[in-house]
């Protein structure tokens, strides 16, 4: 990754801010901007600092960049953006797109989702995405004139729609497999998670009415009084505990949701080879069929039904001037078609050999990323039941001394 | 069994409990003046034409001179129970008699004769039966030594002869009526004090009794997640080949925090609750017995009254006067030492109980730490193999 944009420049979206404008409607509304800055790597940096580069962009922008490289590259798994809309909360996050915590998330998604780009070997050479981060006016009008809207294919965006592929490659009908099994497993957990950090939530919270009954009853103890009165404060702090235990559990969720993301990627890859094969194989069965035609008028056979050859049959043949001229044009279609296939199949070879290289590659960065997003949670946890045994523990000594 | 070795640690003079069984109770006299014995156990249900009924084997092993045997076992029903503390309320109205377990209860919806409800009020009969033994007046009443050792028709018949249903009512309304006549006017400070501790105590008893139970459901709750939680990562690890492990490694140390969840909200259920509840109760009792200290005042007081007001025949009153300057005297001492008693026994209880949670939560830590740890420890084993085949050529 020698040539990688992410080597070479410091890309970061620091900054979110709220916006009013209007927009293509001329209505009034709010949005959030956000800042990227960018910087040149020197070599070598001795004490000399390139300069900061700054441009604001909005959700939309990335979404259209994002979009205009799914189109562009449709051999590539393109990392995906952070969602538009706050999805599997649990009851202390709102589902409030303008919540600052979700605004704060959606931001360091966005810094990861460019940093994702920069660093892969095609995409961080693409144009229009360094003008993304680095030309604010005119971006927008310079991504329109690559007229990649036309190149899409809206086939792909019928996600349930089928092609009866009779010659798929095996490995991608069994990615594709993977990827719905992926995105299936990754949301229940997701879901589930957020339910147990619900109840967590509740466990911890209700030792905290600890803290203000046992300081009540103290008042009336003469023994116990300072006993009680300090585990209450023990309590107080165990309840309190839980807020940065959870929000820091939600980077973890983060991470997981970025590969249910990246699940939807993936598949759209395979959903291309299909297509592709598809529209193989439908212009393959076309040229036989003109072949097939163009015997039958040469040689006067018909081995096949056809209306046509009924209603010859029934009405007289064609003169053989009518029948030298349809063969003729059979035959430049079918010399048409020929060229076609030949270079169809070469499209197909092509996308299956350049697309596996970048499964393999998304493969081995996803294995690496969720081993690490685990370990990430075991410490976690660990860290969770440290605290946990030192506030009991202190509570567990205030106890002994009522 | 190491909760022995805690109390220990408190203070000399709490002396230990020798039989895990009766572990929740202290004893003024240490162990090895303890002649009593009681357990209460095995449930049986009986069933006959009018009534379904439940009773339950009390034995009792003692070495006091007074009982005719060691050794005694007999079967009794609850309403058994409410006759001996009705009796032993009679016998000795200004000492603290302990709580019984409730007729029935209606919170939780717990079914009369669930194996819960069942178990729940068999420990709480076994506390009651144990906490009259230790009481250095109780012990050594007659109805509770009959109670202990009379076979069924032999208590049956004992029940028949005190003073009737009547007559006990006729008390009940004497002593409501007294009360209504505001027996307050010369209470002594102690209980006037005494009065004000136990509305607070009662007050903030109660509040602790509802945050318990409030957090047994929300470990419940946490815990029925928790369960779905684990196999969601074994079901991921068939779909995968290089992170299978670590997915099934983060099933297991799922799995094993639950179970821990399960022993913890079980520590809470057996040892906090009861006593909480049990405390709740108390404050009732104690309430009542102010109450009746005021009105054994308020005889006195009336009379006294109603003396002043006859002065032809003071002499024949001033006998009669002296009776109840004694009888409240000895009431208020009565009290004045089983309150005391109380007040070092509750703090006993609080503090074992509440110490008791916090060892709960510690283990329950402890446990999931030694879980992630091993985790832990397992994928930096694999790192370090990953390592090593990528530096092979």
């Amino acid at each position: 990754m020698e040539d990688c944009l992410a080597k070479k420049m410091e890309i970061t979206v620091s900054e979110a801010e709220k916006r009013t404008g209007r927009n293509a409607m001329n209505i009034q509304e709010t949005y959030t901007a956000y800042l990227i800055e960018t910087r040149a790597v020197e070599s070598q940096s001795e004490g000399q600092c390139a300069p900061v580069e700054s441009l604001w962009r909005r959700y939309s922008e990335f979404e259209l960049l994002r979009n205009y490289l799914l189109v562009t590259y449709p051999h590539i798994v393109v990392p995906p953006l952070p969602e538009k809309r706050a999805d599997f909360v649990w009851h202390k996050l709102s589902a409030d797109n303008m919540d600052p915590d979700f605004v704060e998330r959606r931001r360091i998604g966005l810094e990861n989702f460019l940093l994702r780009v920069a660093s892969h070997p095609v995409l961080c050479q693409d144009k229009i995405f360094y003008a993304f981060l680095t030309q604010e006016s005119g971006w927008k009008e310079m991504v329109n004139e690559t007229g990649f809207q036309l190149k899409a294919d809206s086939r792909l965006k019928a996600l349930n729609a089928t092609f009866r592929v009779k010659n798929p490659d095996k490995r991608f009908t069994e990615l594709k497999h993977y990827s719905d099994e992926l995105q299936s497993v990754i949301s229940h957990l997701l879901r589930v998670r957020a339910r147990v950090a619900d109840r967590l939530y509740g466990v911890y919270k209700v030792h905290g009415n600890y803290g203000r009954v046992f300081s009540e009853w103290s008042a009336i103890e003469k023994e116990m009084g300072d006993g009680l009165q300090s585990a209450g404060h023990h309590m107080d702090v165990y309840a309190a505990s839980i807020d940065d235990i959870l929000e820091e559990e939600e980077h973890y969720a983060d991470q997981l949701k970025e590969y249910l993301f990246y699940a939807e990627a993936l598949r759209a890859v395979c959903r291309k080879h299909e297509l592709m094969q598809y529209d193989l194989e439908t212009a393959a069965q076309d040229l036989t069929s003109k072949k097939q035609q163009c015997e039958e008028l040469a040689t006067g056979t018909v081995r096949t039904f056809s209306l046509k050859g009924m209603t010859s049959k029934l009405f007289g043949q064609e003169t053989p001037e009518q029948r030298e001229a349809k063969i003729k044009v059979l035959e430049e279609q079918i010399q048409e078609g020929e060229e076609q296939l030949k270079s169809k199949n070469l499209e197909g070879r092509d996308f299956v050999k350049s697309a596996w290289a970048d499964i393999e590659r998304f493969k081995e960065q996803k294995n690496h990323d969720l081993k690490e997003a685990l370990i990430s949670y075991a410490v976690m946890q660990i860290s969770m039941c440290k605290k946990g045994i030192q506030v009991w523990t202190n509570a567990k000594e205030c106890f002994s001394k009522m | 069994d190491t909760s022995l070795v805690e109390v220990n640690s408190f203070s000399a003079s709490v002396p230990i409990s020798p039989s895990s069984m009766i572990n929740q109770y202290k004893f003024e006299d240490g162990p090895e003046l303890r002649d009593l014995f009681i357990t209460v156990d095995d449930p049986e249900s009986h069933i006959t034409a009018i009534e379904t009924f439940i009773t339950y084997r009390v034995v009792t092993k003692t070495t006091r001179g007074e009982f005719d045997s060691s050794e005694y076992e007999v079967r009794r029903r609850y309403q058994d129970f409410l006759w001996l503390k009705s009796k032993l309320e009679e016998a000795h109205p200004t000492l603290i008699i302990p709580p019984l377990p409730e007729k029935f209860i209606m919170k939780g919806m717990v079914e009369r004769f669930s194996d819960e409800f069942i178990e729940t009020r068999r420990k709480a009969l076994h506390k009651f039966l144990n906490r009259i033994a230790d009481h250095p007046t109780l012990t050594f009443n007659e109805d509770f030594k009959i109670f202990l050792t009379a076979q069924a028709w032999e208590l049956s018949s004992h029940k028949k002869q005190g003073p009737g249903l009547l007559s006990r009512m006729g008390q009940t309304v004497r002593a409501v009526a007294s009360s209504v006549r505001g027996a307050v006017k010369n209470r002594p400070e102690m209980f006037t004090e005494m009065n004000n501790y136990m509305e607070t105590f009662s007050q903030k008893i109660t509040l602790l009794d509802k945050i318990a139970h409030r957090i047994y459901k929300e470990e419940r709750d946490y815990f029925n997640e928790m369960k779905e939680y684990g196999p969601i990562h074994t079901l991921w690890s068939a779909s995968e080949e290089d992170i299978a492990d670590s997915l099934k490694g983060i099933a297991s140390c799922i799995d094993r925090c639950c179970k821990a969840t399960e022993r913890r909200m079980a520590g809470l259920s057996e040892h906090l609750l009861p006593i909480l509840h049990e405390y709740v109760l108390y404050s009732e009792i104690l309430m009542g017995v102010l109450k009746r200290r005021d009105q054994i005042q308020g005889e006195l007081d009336s009379k006294v009254d109603t003396l002043a007001n006859k002065k032809t025949e003071k002499d024949l009153f001033s006998e009669e006067i002296g009776k109840l300057e004694d009888k409240v005297e000895r009431a208020n001492n009565a009290l004045k030492a089983d309150w005391d008693r109380w007040k070092q026994n509750m703090q006993w209880d609080m503090r074992s109980s509440f110490t008791n949670v916090a060892e709960n939560n510690l283990r329950y830590y402890e446990e999931c730490l030694a879980t992630w740890e091993s985790f832990l420890a397992s994928q930096s084993v694999d790192l370090h193999v990953e390592e090593d085949s990528e530096d092979r050529p």
